[in-house]
């Protein structure tokens, strides 16, 4: 059965009005977005800085009640699962800023064990620390962290920690929002080999956020391309790096530079050429149309719709011929 | 691709926890754990002195009125004009100002920060709305409130603990508030959303434990805010009555019989003083080595 499912997901911000009675506006993020994930398997999702992808990773755990459309976890709409909270112990998340997720004055045994008060009441408060032990060893830092400070961690001990609190309550899925982004590319490596190896002893799914192409490509079964809110491209992982469709997953990986692992850190956006729309003010055409080398008019008046284009294969553009 | 388990990361040498290293910074502080020692004395002082007495500050020794100090027993600092000792008068009077200090910025710093950090905490429509009432609070002219409050409470002591609560509770209200934005938006806490955690959970045991070192210093500087007030008001007439003492209203008799016998005056006065010095030395003190800005 199918793990995680979004439908028509909307989601925007409350931004609040500039006096006290003035009405809140609604800023819509993430648009129209479909997405179904399958146990164990992986969800690269990418995009450029501010596309709303950590919006996306945040709505799909109901972290951010989405503004329209549903999210299904195992089938069941998230806006009515009773009791959500301690369900919540079977859908985690991973921070991109491994030391800001961890509570500063709190030990890594009371930062890994707190979420089994709620997931578990019943555990002892002895068993609930030996739990974090062990959760803390699953990620590959010793027991005698246990007693210790987060500021006394290097930024991949914080995101190990970071992990051993996510699986810490046994889950199903865990959303990685950009969790290596933050790391020295010496580390990145361990902590993807972690998650992967992760992945395959609990049988986890993921949804693997980055901006770096590179990372997506090693972790991920599908790739799923957003720009502005939007889906513009949807595959699996070896057709898309074959092959990518959609004119701005072409300028991604133009974007990439190949073997230089240092420049990994750079946004991928950063070698687009063109103006990027403000979410604020959405065009009415295509969403990469102000920076596409074969927009028309067209282009710039209408949407394309999300089509399949190819076997298993789906993208947002007027002009791909399967 | 080869996973690298057995090369199990070991810890570090344990350091100390952020709030021991403050506490400990604090103490190589001369002049604040000078500071320390000298207002537990006169707090010791104060709740045990009088017991020294074969009188209370209210039992008039007719034999001895308006005496001179002439630091002899029993009346070392001399009497007032009902024949009343001073010094025991000014340590009961110590045992008023010192409760109504401590137990105000207490209360006050309590309410401030659990409704700060709600606002900061919850943010939107509703941290407005607490913020505007906090203004307008703010704005309330203070003596007024204080008759107010007596009116309503029929005077007396509650009436002025709970008018000295009410004004000074907005502050560490607006310090915390901020801070507390600023924590909301920390990953921490959407990581405990994620774990399950109801927001009353999160502002308890996370968002409020984090504002402590904010707390525990603007505390400090609330005790001689509200020590000071009480004083004024009681100066003023409308705080402790007599023949209840109180630092501000021995003051205040002092200060009408200035003319001709500074001691009255004196005794009270540099008391407060000192006190009011030492919880100021103490608040520098636990500013510089909380002070997250130079950590
Ligand atoms: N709490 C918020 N209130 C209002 N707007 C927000 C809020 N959080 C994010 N945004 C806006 O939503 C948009 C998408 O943000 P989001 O963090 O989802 O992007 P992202 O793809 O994760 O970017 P990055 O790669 O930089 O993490 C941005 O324009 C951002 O300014
Ligand atoms: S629809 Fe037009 S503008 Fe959009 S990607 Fe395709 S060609 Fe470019
Ligand atoms: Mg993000």
């Amino acid at each position: 059965m199918t793990l995680l499912e979004s439908r028509n997901l909307g989601v925007g911000y409350r931004i609040p009005g500039t006096g006290l009675f003035s009405a809140a506006r609604m800023l819509p993020i993430v648009h129209d977005l479909s997405l179904t994930l399958d146990p164990g398997r992986t969800l690269g999702v990418v995009g450029e800085s501010g596309c709303g992808k950590s919006t996306l990773g945040r709505a799909l755990l109901r972290l951010i009640v989405p503004s329209d459309g549903q999210v299904l976890w195992q089938g069941e709409d998230m806006a009515t699962i009773p009791d959500l909270r301690r369900r919540r112990a079977e859908m985690q998340i991973i921070f991109q800023d491994p030391v800001a997720a961890l509570d500063p004055r709190m030990t890594l045994a009371k930062i890994v064990s707190r979420p089994l008060a709620t997931f578990e009441p019943n555990l002892s408060r002895k068993d609930a620390r030996a739990r974090a032990v062990q959760a803390l060893e699953q990620v590959g830092l010793s027991a005698d962290f246990a007693d210790r400070f987060p500021h006394e961690l290097s930024g991949g001990q914080a995101q190990r920690v970071g992990i051993a609190r996510a699986i810490v309550g046994r889950p199903k899925l865990i959303i990685c929002d950009e969790p290596v982004s933050a790391l020295d590319v010496s580390i990145q490596a361990q902590v993807i080999n972690l998650l992967m190896e992760l992945q395959e002893k609990m049988g986890l799914a993921l949804v693997f956020i980055s901006h770096n192409l590179a990372v997506v490509r090693h972790i991920s079964h599908d790739v799923m391309v957003m720009c502005l809110g939007r889906v513009v491209e949807q595959a699996p992982r070896s057709e898309f790096y074959a092959r990518p469709l959609h004119p701005y997953s072409q300028a991604l990986m133009d974007a990439v530079p190949e073997p230089d692992p240092r420049r990994e850190k750079g946004r991928v956006g950063t070698a687009l050429a063109g103006e990027l729309p403000s979410v604020l003010n959405p065009p009415p055409g295509c969403v990469f149309a102000s920076r596409c080398p074969k927009a028309t008019d067209l282009c710039r008046q209408t949407r394309p719709e999300l089509r399949t284009v190819a076997p298993g294969r789906q993208a947002a553009c007027h002009f791909i011929e399967a | 691709m080869s996973v690298d388990v057995l090369s199990r990361e070991t810890a570090p040498p344990p350091s100390a926890s952020t709030l021991r290293l403050q506490f400990r910074r604090f103490r190589k502080n001369h002049l604040a754990m000078a500071s320390v020692w000298l207002l537990a004395l006169i707090v010791l002082g104060c709740f045990f002195g009088p017991y020294a007495f074969p009188f209370t500050g209210e039992d008039a020794d007719f034999d001895f009125i308006s005496a001179p100090a002439h630091f002899q027993w029993p009346h070392l600092f001399g009497t007032d004009e009902f024949g009343r000792d001073l010094l025991v008068r000014v340590l009961e009077g110590g045992q008023v100002s010192l409760t109504i200090g401590f137990l105000g910025a207490l209360v006050a710093g309590v309410i401030g920060v659990l409704y700060g950090a709600v606002a900061g905490f919850v943010g939107g429509r509703a941290d407005g709305l607490m913020m505007r009432a906090v203004e307008i609070l703010y704005g309330f002219p203070y003596v007024i409130l204080v008759i107010l409050l007596s009116l309503l409470f029929g005077g007396g002591n509650l009436a002025l603990f709970a008018a000295i609560v009410f004004t000074l509770w907005l502050t560490p209200a607006v310090i915390v508030r901020a801070q507390a934005q600023s924590l909301a938006r920390r990953e921490f806490i959407e990581a405990a959303r994620a774990g399950g955690m109801t927001g009353r959970q999160i502002v308890l045991e996370h968002i409020v434990p984090n504002c402590m070192s904010v707390v525990i210093v603007y505390g400090s500087l609330l005790v001689p805010e509200v020590i000071l007030s009480e004083s004024f008001l009681s100066f003023l007439g409308i705080g402790i009555k007599e023949p209840q003492a109180s630092w501000g209203n021995l003051i205040s008799s002092g200060t009408s019989a200035m003319d001709s016998d500074l001691r009255l005056l004196l005794l009270p006065g540099v008391l407060l003083a000192l006190v009011l010095l030492c919880l100021n030395f103490i608040a520098d003190g636990l500013r510089d080595a909380f002070d997250p800005n130079d950590r």
